[in-house]
This record gives C-alpha cells, sequence and structure tokens, in this order.
C-alpha cells in the first residue's frame, strides 16, 4: 500500500507564540514549573492569556517523576483549568507528535487557539534509572533483553553506514562540532562551549564508535508554541506570520533488526515526503532544518532521508561544511541536541520554536540563519520507529 | 537391553593456570602441578552456568541420538551447583530441548556423583519399561573457596546422555553402587564455598569407595581390568583416577583417554561423565568400558558399557570432548578476572 | 523481570520458535498475530536457524544496570537466513575480534539475572563457529 497524504487542511494554521526556557540540570524546577515557565512564556509571545486545549509532549513522566495526569498538570499549572490537556507520546518524538496533534486540531476547526507544551524532568533519577527509562523506546524483549543500548543501536547503524558508504570518524564528530559552535551562541543551550573533532574521537567510549560527545545529553527543560487560525494570528500578532505549510508522520519497526536497511532512515523519509506534498515544497526549497541528532550519526543519516543530500554522502556534506550556519542548507542552527540539550519531550517542540525564531529573525547573532523563510523540522523517536517532520514558512 | 543412544559434552572456553592462582596466594605452583597432578582448569564465563551447559551438551547428546525430544521420557540433572535452591535446573533443561510437557523432572544432588546418579535412574527408568528414552545430565560451575587447595582444581563443564533400549552406541551391562555415610566434604544450606576434611578426602572417602565400587561390580560382572579397553574414575585432581586405576590393576593405556583433569580441573558431578564421553569419542565396536564416579558424603556409581557398532555413526555428529577442551580459542584468565566470574568479589547489593 | 512476561518468549529463547506465514511465507520471530507483509492471519509453527553472519555490530561499554560487570560486551545483528535478522550479543570472543560477515552459531546463555535472589533469565548468544 503506497503512504501518500490523501488529506484535506480545512484552515491554514500559523504559530504565534513560542517559549522555553534555559536547559540544563534544572534541580530546582519540577515538572510542574517546567511545563508552566515556557507555556506562561509562549501566552505572552502570543499577547494572549488563553488558550482552548493544551497538547503535552512527553515520553515518561511516569518513570522519571512518578508522575502521569499531565493532560491535567498542564492546565493547572499553568493557571487556565477548566482547559483541556492531552499528553501525546510517541518515545523521542513525542514533541514532534503533539505538535501534529495540535496542528490537525486547530486545521480541523475543533478549536482557534491551541498550545503545544513540550517537557521532560530527567535529572530526579540516577543514570541507571534514566538509561532504563530511555530504553524503553526500544523493544523491550528482542533488544533491550539482551543487553543494547540506545547508543549500541546507534553505534550499529554508525558501523554499517561506515562499511556501506564509506563514511569516517571524522564526518561524524563534524556533526557535533558544528552543532555546539552554534550552541555557543544560543542563549538557552545546557552546553555553550566549543568542542574539536579530537575532542570527540578521544572521548570516553560509549558503544563503539560512539564516544560520550557523539551522544546528546540528559536534560532537563521545556518548549511551547501557540497555534491558531490563520485568520485569528492576523487579527492577533504583530509579529512575521508563520505559517505551518507541511506536516507529516510515518512509522517503522520497532526493532532496528527487522529493518529494511540498517543505515537509512525510512521513517523520517516517508514523514519527509508527506510534508513536502502538503507544503507543495520540494528539499532544495527548505531554508535551513532543525533535526533530531540524538547522535552524531543520527543527523547524518537523517540529512540523507530529508533529501538535502544522496544517500550515503551526508558524512561528506557535513565535513564539507553544507550543514553549517553559512552553509547552503544550515543544520541545527540552535545547536541541536547535542549542544542544547535533549529533554525527551521537549526537544520536538523546541525544534518548532527555533524554527519561529530564525524565521522571525530573532536568533541570537552568529546563528541567524540568512533568509530564513522556510524551515523544515525533524523529529525521530527511538532506533527511528516513528519520525515527524514540519515545515513552516514565513508569510 | 538398555544403553546410551546419544551422549554429549560441553566445556566453556575459559581457563585459568595453577600458577596464576599460586601467584597471587603466594603458593608453591610446582608442588601443586606435581603433588595434584594439575595444570589449568575451565573457568565458566559470567553468562554460563549449569543450566547453559547441561543445555549444550544435551543439544550434542540429541545430535548424536538422532531422536525427537518430546519422546524423552524424563530429565535428570544431577549437579552441586544447580542456579536455583528450589526450582530445578531440569525444567529450563527440558524446556530448552522441547521435551515438556510430559516429562518426569527432578534435579540430584550428591556432591560429585550427581550426574552419574541421574543418569542410573534414568537408565533405569527406560530398564523398567517406564518410557522409551530418558537423559541424565551431569554439570557443574562448582567453587572453592579463595586460597584453598580446591580452588586449583574446582572448574566447570557438563555431560549429557540420551538412554533407550534400541540404536544403542553403549550397552550398559552391569551397575553398581557403593555408599556410606562419610562427611569428606560438604556444604552448609545458604554457605556459598563447600568445606572439606583434608586428607580423609582420600583413602576412607575416595578410596575406599572408588575401590569398593569397582572391584564389587567386577565382580558382579565377572570381569578383570584387562578385559576393559577403559577404565574413567572420578578425577577430583590429576592423581587420584590414576593412582586408583593402578591399584586396581589397570594400565597407563587404559586410563588416559578418560582421563581430562590435568587441564579440564574437577568438573564435579561433570568428571567421570565427561570423562566417558571423550572415552566414547574414539571407542571402537567391542570395547568395554568401566566407569566409576564419586561423590562425597560418600558413594560412587558404577556402570559397565559395551561399545556398539553404531558408534562410529555418530562420533563426529556433534563436537568433541577433547576438541572442546583443547580448543585453539580457549583465552586464558588473570586472578582478578576469574574472581569477578566466579562472584567471589564482595560487592554493594543493589 | 516479571515472571509472567519472561516466560511468555521462553518459546522464542529456548527453542528459536517463529511463525511461518501461509499465505507468502514470511517467517516472523517472534510470532505475532497478524502478517505484516500480507495481513493473513494465518500462520504455521517454524523455527529460525541457529547458524548466521554478522551484519553489523557494536561493543557496549556503557551498560545497563544489569549488565555492568560483563561490560565491555559485543552486540550484533546476525542474519540467520529466510529473511531473518536478530539482535544478540556476541560471546567467546574479543569485541576486536568481531567483523561482519563473521560466521556465528547460536548457544544458550544466562542473558541477565534480577540481582542474588530474582529469577534467571536465558536466552541465546551469538558464538563464533
Amino acid at each position: 500500500m503506497p503512504y501518500v497524504w490523501l488529506g484535506e487542511i480545512m484552515k491554514d494554521v500559523a504559530v504565534i507564540g513560542i517559549g522555553m526556557n534555559r536547559w540544563g540540570e534544572l534541580w530546582q524546577k519540577s515538572i510542574r514549573d517546567l511545563i508552566a515557565e515556557s507555556a506562561l512564556l509562549a501566552l505572552e509571545d502570543a499577547g494572549i492569556d488563553r488558550v482552548e486545549a493544551m497538547y503535552i509532549g512527553c515520553m515518561s513522566s511516569g518513570l522519571f517523576t512518578d508522575q502521569e495526569h499531565l493532560g491535567a498538570i498542564a492546565p493547572d499549572y499553568t493557571g487556565f483549568c477548566p482547559v483541556p490537556g492531552t499528553r501525546v507520546e510517541s518515545a523521542c518524538a513525542s514533541g514532534g507528535a503533539a505538535f501534529r496533534t495540535a496542528f490537525a486540531h486547530v486545521a480541523s476547526g475543533l478549536s482557534d487557539i491551541v498550545m503545544v507544551v513540550g517537557v521532560e524532568k530527567m535529572t530526579d533519577v540516577d543514570g541507571a534509572k534514566a538509561t532504563f527509562a530511555l530504553a524503553t523506546a526500544a523493544d523491550q524483549e528482542y533488544e533491550v533483553y539482551n543487553g543494547v543500548t540506545f547508543p549500541g543501536l546507534y553505534a550499529m547503524m554508525a558501523n554499517h553506514h561506515m562499511h556501506k558508504y564509506g563514511t569516517t570518524r571524522d564526518q561524524m564528530a563534524q556533526v557535533a562540532v558544528k552543532n555546539h559552535k552554534n550552541g555557543m551562541k544560543n542563549e538557552l543551550a545546557q552546553f555553550r562551549t566549543e568542542i574539536t573533532i579530537e575532542q570527540v574521537k578521544n572521548a570516553v567510549m560509549v558503544a563503539d564508535p560512539l564516544t560520550i560527545l557523539d551522544c546528546s545529553p540528559i536534560t532537563d527543560g521545556s518548549a511551547a508554541v501557540v497555534l491558531c487560525s490563520m485568520d485569528t494570528a492576523k487579527k492577533l500578532t504583530k509579529k512575521r506570520l508563520v505559517k505551518v505549510v507541511g506536516s507529516g508522520h510515518a512509522s517503522d519497526t520497532i526493532q532496528l533488526a527487522q529493518r529494511s536497511d540498517f543505515s537509512s532512515l525510512k521513517s523520517t523519509a516517508l514523514a519527509a515526503q508527506q510534508a513536502y506534498k502538503m507544503a507543495n515544497r520540494k528539499p532544495a526549497d527548505i531554508n535551513f532544518a532543525e533535526v533530531h541528532d540524538c547522535f552524531t550519526i543520527a543527523e547524518i543519516m537523517v540529512i540523507e532521508a530529508l533529501g538535502f543530500v544522496e544517500a550515503g554522502k551526508g558524512g561528506k556534506a557535513t565535513i564539507d561544511g553544507l550543514t553549517a550556519i553559512d552553509g547552503k542548507i544550515p543544520v541545527n542552527a540552535s545547536g541541536g541536541l547535542k549542544s542544547k540539550g535533549h529533554p525527551v519531550g521537549a526537544t520536538g517542540v523546541a525544534q518548532i520554536v527555533e524554527l519561529v525564531k530564525q524565521i522571525r529573525g530573532e536568533a541570537e547573532p552568529g546563528r541567524q540563519v540568512k533568509n530564513a523563510n522556510i524551515g523544515l523540522a525533524q523529529n525521530m523517536g527511538g532506533s527511528g520507529a516513528s519520525s515527524v517532520v514540519h515545515i513552516l514558512e514565513g508569510v | 537391553m538398555v544403553g546410551i543412544v546419544g551422549y554429549g559434552a560441553y566445556i566453556p572456553r575459559n581457563r585459568i593456570k595453577v600458577e596464576e592462582i599460586a601467584r597471587v596466594w603466594g603458593a608453591d605452583a610446582p608442588s601443586y602441578k606435581k603433588g595434584l597432578m594439575l595444570q589449568e582448569k575451565s573457568v565458566p564465563g559470567p553468562d554460563q552456568d549449569t543450566i547453559t551447559m547441561a543445555v549444550e551438551a544435551t543439544r550434542n547428546a540429541i545430535k548424536r541420538a538422532g531422536i525427537d525430544p518430546r519422546k524423552i521420557g524424563a530429565v535428570y540433572v544431577g549437579s552441586e551447583s544447580h542456579p536455583y535452591a528450589v526450582k530445578p535446573s531440569g525444567t529450563v533443561l527440558a524446556e530448552a530441548i522441547g521435551a515438556v510437557p510430559d516429562c518426569h523432572c527432578a534435579d540430584f544432588e550428591f556432591a560429585c556423583k550427581a550426574g552419574s546418579e541421574g543418569m542410573f535412574v534414568a537408565m533405569s527408568l527406560v530398564k523398567a519399561g517406564e518410557m522409551e528414552y530418558a537423559l541424565g545430565v551431569g554439570a557443574d560451575t562448582s567453587q572453592g573457596a579463595p586460597g584453598d587447595a580446591l580452588e586449583y582444581s574446582a572448574s566447570a563443564g557438563a555431560a549429557a546422555f540420551i538412554f533407550g533400549d534400541k540404536d544403542l552406541v553403549a550397552e550398559c551391562h552391569f551397575t553398581h553402587s557403593f555408599m556410606t555415610d562419610t562427611p569428606d566434604f560438604w556444604r552448609r544450606e545458604h554457605q556459598f564455598y563447600p568445606r572439606h576434611a583434608s586428607r580423609f578426602t582420600g583413602e576412607p572417602a575416595y578410596f575406599k569407595h572408588s575401590l569398593g565400587c569397582a572391584k564389587a561390580i567386577m565382580e558382579k560382572a565377572k570381569m578383570k581390568p584387562s578385559d576393559f579397553a577403559y577404565a574413567v574414575f572420578h578425577q577430583p585432581n590429576g592423581k587420584f583416577p590414576m593412582n586408583v586405576g593402578k591399584m586396581l590393576g589397570f594400565k597407563k593405556e587404559q586410563l588416559e583417554q578418560g582421563w581430562l583433569s590435568p587441564t579440564l580441573g574437577n568438573t564435579y558431578s561433570g568428571a567421570s561423565p565427561i570423562g566417558l564421553t571423550a572415552i566414547l569419542d574414539v571407542a571402537r565396536p567391542g570395547d568395554m568400558i568401566l566407569m566409576v564416579s564419586y561423590g562425597s558424603g560418600a558413594g560412587s556409581d558404577g556402570f559397565i558399557w559395551k561399545v556398539t557398532d553404531r558408534i562410529k555413526e555418530v562420533q563426529d555428529r556433534a563436537p568433541k570432548t577433547r576438541a572442546m577442551l583443547d580448543s585453539p580459542r580457549r583465552k586464558y584468565l588473570d586472578y582478578g578476572t576469574y574472581t569477578k566470574f566466579r562472584g567471589k568479589i564482595k560487592k554493594l547489593e543493589n | 523481570m516479571p515472571s509472567p512476561r519472561y516466560w511468555r518468549e521462553m518459546p522464542q529463547r529456548y527453542r528459536y520458535e517463529a511463525s511461518k506465514c501461509s499465505k507468502c511465507g514470511k517467517v516472523l520471530f517472534p510470532p505475532r498475530i497478524i502478517c505484516p507483509a500480507c495481513g493473513s492471519r494465518n500462520f504455521t509453527l517454524t523455527h529460525i536457524g541457529n547458524e548466521g553472519k554478522v551484519v553489523t555490530y557494536s561493543v557496549i561499554r556503557v551498560a545497563p544496570s544489569q549488565f555492568v560487570d560483563q561490560a565491555p560486551y559485543t552486540v550484533a545483528i546476525v542474519d540467520l537466513g529466510e529473511g531473518v535478522n536478530i539482535l544478540c550479543q556476541i560471546a567467546d570472543c574479543e569485541p576486536d575480534e568481531v567483523k561482519i560477515g563473521m560466521d556465528v552459531r547460536l548457544e544458550f546463555r544466562k542473558i541477565q539475572q534480577e540481582g542474588m535472589d530474582g529469577i534467571i533469565c536465558y536466552g541465546y548468544k551469538g558464538v563464533p563457529k
């Protein structure tokens, strides 16, 4: 059965408000604080004081904080019960999936103004418990049972990519170097430090060939956006209008071993195809992108899956500067997951925040993309078992 | 006539040398090597235990037997290192080979002769006409207390035997068991390491029962040592089995093929059973084999086997015992890694 | 590890039981209710092979808590033929000896255990042939 987009958008949707806190190890802040903080920033940015519904992207508040029912916590602590909340979960793609759900909510006309909050509070538990919680994104019985970790799964994809296409360690390390260079200038990033290729390669090995500096960190943080119909947006906002022109979402087998190819991301490719079709755009039309660099190799495979480069050429493109801030298509001007941090459920929403910031021209100097008009956000769950792609365009 | 339809063994890959253990404890390696005739022993990996080795040995036995495992009516595992104190090793083995659910099962314990006792009972059920096939396994990952003499020899291995009354590779002509209450070596409930009564484990224990059993079975059979092509005894070290064999009148050539302890160590419930598999790997039709196990506490099980023509069809169907013992892939451990693998290091329990 | 969860997967972990789709022949390991290739709900019992080749691998050095004592260890995707690929550890092999294309055989091993008083969980690992 071919996988094409057959729907119809009833109303144009715009993003009129964004909010995000500084990410890091936020000992003083509980998950409720994190939700409220970014939600209130987004409301302020939108110039409104209330929404009609909330969607919360969060991978596992239960395992990290023993707290479920975020669909109640979010409106409660943002101060506007009886507004309804719904938690959306798709592992690390929770944020993107929550945004897509909110987009559909507004596009259908069910409500006019809807908020999405992405959040994850990861540092209350110790490293072992955090690893355990993150591992629930993989196949419990046939992957995690046998002792594989997430770095291990991506490391196997890296080894396969290196074997098949000749991708090198330096090319992979360059992803982290580039993203740190961008993240250094991002006031909200967790790690605002520069690193070198040698540092990446010589850092502690986690799962051959990935070192600790090839891997995104454990982070507390949240991000929020407000969506509404384009008509309402024109009335409400004085800032540049940003329209959601494309949305795509696809799944793949949960087990890496059952995929049709071990060094490509089919779910991302299919989600992107849907988004391009809805937006009536091609990869070459995209000015900049925020992608899911949970591990350095992931960014390389993602830019191939998005059609920015041919299969197998992602490593070379990275080291040649195609995706640098001054390259043809800047990728992860925010610092990506590597430098900005990866509070799992927040990541997908933070990517939308970044797209809007860039399109409005509000990014910090040194990481503002020139001519940022059309941006793409790609969010991914597990080892690529789910992927969400959005395309936003400045009006 | 009942006997062995298929046999198989399993020896793990890791080893540790006597010199390495002696180095850490400041002991005199040459005297251990000479006195006990031991050079090195097998060590189970952290992912191996009595059950995993029993499964692999049984898979080899099934390859040689060529039977449908669903026809196995009883599964008995003898060991002194069953992974569970309550929940038989045999249930996992029976499930792994597909003998479940219509199957008898229980674990056996009698120090180093638990394996041979399991063999005897399994075979007897077939002899009694209760079932078509039965499985008896001897397997151990035995522990020696750090710095104790037994640390030089306590090792790991498994042997599995499928018994039936047709298509035999070896007929069982006689059995005999000889046992008393003799506290030569024991382990109390909840204790991690066993204890032993030093030199008392020799003459009144190992030798009394091995000799008593061997003499009784040969008298039963009206046979003498020269009637046998091979003899295999329990092997707590390299020295004892050679001595007991000589005392009975066997020649070195009859004892060598089944004599594995110098490079295998003492695989406890696996010892004489694994020795038997090494003999069967090279035996020829018509060969008579004497097997006498020994378990502390104490007792010996004796068997007289006669090899049939079918042995030649099966020897190559599964890995041979000496090939596993002498594998070029074996890995020598340092004492630190050895104690980590054997769980001898006291860790923070979480 | 809850007992029911462990017990349900025993036929796969102990005996390599799989399902073969009666309509399109796809081998499903583990078995499922519906064939993802053709949508059929009818299957026959089959077994995956116990020999294969390493397709890709990695060496886990920072391990989850139940596996900490075994680190570093190798995990690999092994092609068992008939379109079946599985993930398993590679045992009895130094990490730097593992190669893409290496032949392995599945062996019964202890995979993990729940502390000193929980159940012991068994399964398969690939060992070099």
